[in-house]
């Protein structure tokens, strides 16, 4: 991460999802990255979504209606 | 396996496995073997996507839109033990057939016992259901009906897509054991009506044993209890088990060397195409039913046309007991069959063969046409003995 770049994070309810999340975004070519739940976000031991920032519209828009979402959070 | 043996107890579990089975549990432990959904590094997300393209493969073949539906078991067993054990209560009432697997019948019995009313739908000799039975036997608190998809007994197929319809028409929910059918014959939960499915990874879909699983369908979860609760990788902050698919049934760390074998095993499935393995399955079985009927002293049970059971075949020889003609088989021919009651007392009622059961071939995939003519001539000399 570059100081420049912004990034957020997508929770799901567990892997499963996480991972169904990242196969509908490989698909449609967005870049992203399953990384470990930063722990400010959540206490949660499971892996989350990171994407960038300015990508957030069109990510959210593949994954509409085909995987639940449990938070969006910008990661500072 | 050793060349020689021929092998047709395919119906306890496939034998050889395709290759493609080994390789992919051999690669899976040799990258690394990770723990799916615990803690987030790369062998972790790995081990997290080898089991989301296992339920992915296994959606497919069973006609399930959302693969997030499947719950990976250890086996069929545990699947139909979540179904029944979490769905039925006391002054429910529950169907099944006389021709079920004791995978059924026990945990069916034991609710029985602690206050569930069940009841047993006969089957004809040949261990065929009729539909219009069954829908008798529906009563105002009837829950659910269990079925088994087709008999490992006999092989008889069940009108499941009938019993679908009637238990759709009722409002009562429909388990199906697809352990003897699941990768051997088409199944698609939608059009047959079908609200929860059992499977087995390790006969038809060619995985390695400790490997199944259970389709549920949407909204039916919440009245359905774990078996087990436990850690599951997600919602950790709390000490309830998770209430959503597939976590809330699948406490503890995944068998994922297994469920990795299952992929590749259910992956070949799919690319033979399961129409395809059905007709060389169905050849195998005319085959070898041919050449029985051609035999005196040998009596077949079951429906004995292809067309209607799997490749499961039922039989015994005149003044021969089934467990010393398999002992006989396997020493001086190498033919390894399963003699007995087949974890299925009921169904050797159904067709008047308990105590004693049956000698049962059930043949698979990679069994050949030279095979069956062999297990032909083979049964023909036992006669003799």
């Amino acid at each position: 991460m570059t100081p420049e770049e912004s990034y957020g994070v997508l929770l799901f309810q567990s892997v499963s999802y996480a991972i169904k999340a990242e196969k509908i975004l490989l698909a449609a070519g967005l870049p992203h990255k399953l990384i470990p739940v930063p722990r400010h976000i959540s206490s949660d031991c499971g892996v989350c979504l990171r994407f960038r920032s300015e990508l957030r519209e069109r990510i959210l828009a593949a994954l509409d209606g085909q995987v639940e979402i449990d938070a969006v959070h910008p990661l500072k | 396996m050793t060349q020689d043996l021929l092998y047709f107890d395919n119906a306890a579990t496939s034998c050889p496995k395709p290759p493609e089975t080994l390789r992919a549990m051999r690669r899976f432990m040799e990258d690394g073997g990770g723990s799916p959904g615990r803690s987030g590094h790369r062998l972790s997300i790995a081990a997290g996507r080898v089991i989301f393209a296992a339920r992915e493969i296994l959606a497919g073949l069973l006609g399930v839109d959302d693969s997030l539906r499947i719950v990976l078991t250890k086996n069929a067993t545990e699947a139909l033990n979540i179904a029944a054990v979490g769905l039925l209560k006391p002054g429910d009432h529950v169907i099944t057939s006389g021709m079920e697997h004791n995978s059924v019948m026990r945990p069916l019995r034991a609710l029985e016992a602690a206050g569930v009313a069940l009841t047993v739908v006969s089957c004809s000799a040949a261990g065929e259901l009729d539909p219009d039975d069954v829908r008798a036997a529906i009563r105002t608190e009837t829950k659910a009906v269990f079925l088994t998809h087709a008999s490992n007994v006999t092989g008889t197929i069940m009108p499941v897509a009938e019993i679908g319809r009637i238990a759709g028409d009722h409002g009562i929910l429909f388990c199906v054991d697809a352990a003897q059918t699941a990768g051997a014959l088409p199944i698609d939960v939608g059009p047959m009506g079908i609200d929860l499915l059992a499977f087995t990874g390790h006969k038809s879909l060619f995985g390695p044993q400790g490997t199944g699983g259970l389709y549920i369908r949407e909204g039916l979860e919440g009245g359905i209890a774990p078996l087990m609760r436990g850690g599951t990788g997600s919602r950790s902050e709390f000490e309830e088990q998770p209430a959503f698919m597939p976590d809330r049934y699948e406490a503890g760390t995944l068998n994922t060397v297994g469920i990795a074998g299952l992929a590749a095993g259910a992956g070949f499935v799919a690319a033979q195409g399961v129409d395809d393995i059905r007709r060389r399955e169905e050849a195998l079985t005319e085959k070898f039913l041919a050449g029985l009927r051609d035999l005196d002293g040998v009596t077949v049970y079951g429906p004995k046309a292809a067309s209607r059971q799997m490749p499961v075949v039922s039989f015994r020889i005149a003044g021969l007991d089934p467990a010393e003609a398999a002992l006989k088989l396997d020493e001086r021919f190498g033919i390894l069959s399963r003699p007995g009651l087949h974890c299925a007392p009921a169904a050797h009622r159904t067709i008047g063969t308990a105590p004693t059961g049956t000698l049962r071939f059930s043949f698979g995939y990679f069994n050949t046409e030279a095979e069956i003519r062999t297990a032909v001539e083979a049964v023909g000399r036992l006669r003799a003995w």
